[in-house]
């Protein structure tokens, strides 16, 4: 019985630097870490390949500088792709390399299939607008014309992520880090996105806010069935959200695998340290 | 109907740091019909627990073939299935159950029991009554339904844990050693669920370190201690 991922990509490589004679052939290429030791080129994703399948939240572990962000940057058009292809089945655009689409498709993308909650709020939100303001332009990017039905819909996903209704004028700068990532949330979804991206939502969050934004994930999930990339370094998170889970490191993916084996039965002597606690 | 078939299974453990490999269980054999019972025993380390994870893939296998008999898929190898088709045979005919309680935290009794049925596509409306059916079918005090279950007894996460994996009216449980550090009164509850879920055709797998304590309720015995051997070394209880 054959399932349709609703996003796949293939071979994804993510480089800053042109490299040199050294570094340039990938098959040559042994880097130690993921930089060249002689012209310092960064190999921030090295043929990262993945499916993501209908409702369900892949989670993609590694520690700081293994290329997660930067992957996610890249799905989300934020920084253009060294190479590699990415296909996104939902309707229209089957069966195309959204890497190479126009700059106007790409936006498209952005505004009708995609949700991104960034690891600092600061790149998700616009600090000095009301937060209804920051959904509100979303919608607008979206479609939307109309200011009421824009109004109200706002206010739903604010409520929705618990932000208390007379606060909703407020600019995100006021508001604890809890907070701005549940305006991030709440504008995320508001074009109705088949997928999210999900950039460390939880990290520099005190824990009992966490579990809170956590349960959000959780019943979004649940409620609404988006399929959802969920990026973080704490294993915790990884265990409550992800079905399946991605180790990262370098920029590679080391190992992949339902998440309980992930943490169970660690295979990669990487992954084994990251699990035993023996970074 | 053979519900799962075991053959020449084998599972070893790599540990990178210390450089050393550990067969921790190698060909197992065995296989069991729809509604049956198979106890599993053996010494600590024997390889029980692995055994199971290895069926529920929390383990990744090594050697060997699984045939379970899935109402979705027909025969499938669990031991090469996609992660994708175990999600779904997880999520709607194989259930495992510990006495370790392993849910998202701050969450009630009843809502966890309601998410089990909400994830195979139940209604609200059904999930709340079935819910309520599993928990009074167990008997979990309704005192504890709206209580987050961390401050609960090893005998009521354990039942809780079983409500949660029964409602989903799985086709193959398995329970690894459900009746571990229960009392007397608790373990006699857990022996009439499992004859419940017997009853009602459920196809059953457990590690018991008491394996009298099933006396007529298993319908083989799987003793780890010649499971060395190449070939099927699978008792029958002496019912007399
Ligand atoms: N604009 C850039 N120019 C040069 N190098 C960059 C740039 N952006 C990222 N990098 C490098 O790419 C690598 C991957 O960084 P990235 O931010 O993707 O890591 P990460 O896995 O998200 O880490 P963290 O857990 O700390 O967020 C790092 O070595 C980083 O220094
Ligand atoms: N995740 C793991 N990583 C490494 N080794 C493991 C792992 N799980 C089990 N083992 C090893 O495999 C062997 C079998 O362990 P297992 O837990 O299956 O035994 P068991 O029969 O269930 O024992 P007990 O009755 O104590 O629960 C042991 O040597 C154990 O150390
Ligand atoms: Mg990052
Ligand atoms: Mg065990
Ligand atoms: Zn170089």
């Amino acid at each position: 019985m054959h399932e349709e991922p609703i996003l796949q990509v293939r071979n994804l490589n993510k480089q800053f630097g042109n490299g040199c004679t050294h570094c340039r052939n990938k098959v040559d290429r042994q880097l130690e870490k993921n930089y060249c030791p002689i012209c310092g080129t960064v190999y921030a994703c090295q043929d990262v390949s993945l499916d993501l399948f209908p409702g369900e939240i892949l989670g993609i572990v590694g520690e700081s500088g293994s290329g997660k962000s930067t992957m996610m940057q890249c799905l989300y058009f934020d920084a253009p792709v060294t190479s590699g292809e990415a296909f996104i089945y939902n309707g229209e655009l089957n069966g195309l390399n959204v890497f190479q689409l126009s700059p106007q498709k790409q936006r498209y993308i952005r505004n009708h299939k995609y949700g991104m909650v960034y690891q600092n709020p600061v790149n998700g939100l616009k600090m000095n607008f009301s937060s209804i303001g920051n959904i509100a332009e979303k919608l607008i990017a979206a479609g939307n014309r109309h200011v009421s039905s824009m109004e109200s819909t706002g206010n739903k996903l604010l409520e929705h992520v618990q932000i208390p209704l007379f606060r909703s004028k407020e600019e995100p700068q006021n508001f604890s880090g809890g907070m701005q990532q549940r305006v991030q949330i709440a504008k995320a979804l508001s074009n109705n996105p088949p997928i999210l991206f999900l950039d460390e939502v939880t990290t520099g969050l005190d824990l009992s806010v966490q579990a809170n934004v956590l349960d959000l994930i959780k019943q979004i999930q649940r409620e609404w069935g988006i399929s959802m990339i969920v990026v973080s370094h704490d294993l915790a998170v990884i265990r409550m959200l992800a079905d399946r889970t991605m180790v990262m490191l370098n920029g590679s993916v080391i190992e992949e695998g339902l998440t309980d084996q992930i943490l169970e039965d660690p295979q990669h002597a990487y992954t084994q340290r990251l699990v035993y606690s023996l970074l | 109907m053979t519900m799962l078939q075991v053959k020449d299974f084998g599972k070893r453990f790599t540990i990178h740091h210390l450089g050393k490999t550990r067969q921790a269980v190698e060909h197992i054999q065995f296989s069991l019909e729809q509604g049956e019972f198979l106890g599993i025993v053996g010494k600590s380390g024997s390889g029980k627990s692995t055994i199971l994870k290895s069926i529920y893939r929390t383990y990744r296998p090594d050697e060997g073939s699984m045939i379970y008999h899935s109402a979705r898929y027909g025969f499938i190898d669990l031991t090469d299935a996609t992660e994708r088709e175990i999600l779904y045979l997880r999520k709607h005919e194989i259930g495992y159950v510990s006495q370790f309680l392993n849910v998202m935290p701050r969450t009630t009794s009843r809502e966890l029991v309601e998410k089990a049925l909400l994830e195979m596509g139940a209604t609200e409306q059904a999930a709340k009554i079935e819910a309520e059916k599993a928990l009074t079918h167990f008997e979990l005090d309704p005192k504890l339904w709206d209580h987050y279950p961390n401050t609960f007894s090893g005998g009521e996460k354990l039942r809780l844990n079983i409500a949660m994996a029964t409602v989903k009216k799985p086709r193959l449980l398995l329970l690894d050693e459900p009746t571990a550090s229960l009392d007397q009164q608790s373990k006699i509850k857990v022996r009439e669920i499992i004859e419940k879920l017997k009853a009602s055709g459920t196809t059953l797998v457990g590690i018991f370190h008491d394996i009298e304590f099933m006396d007529g309720l298993c319908d083989h015995v799987f003793d780890m201690q010649f499971s060395q051997d190449k070939f099927v070394k699978e008792g029958v209880i002496d019912e007399s």
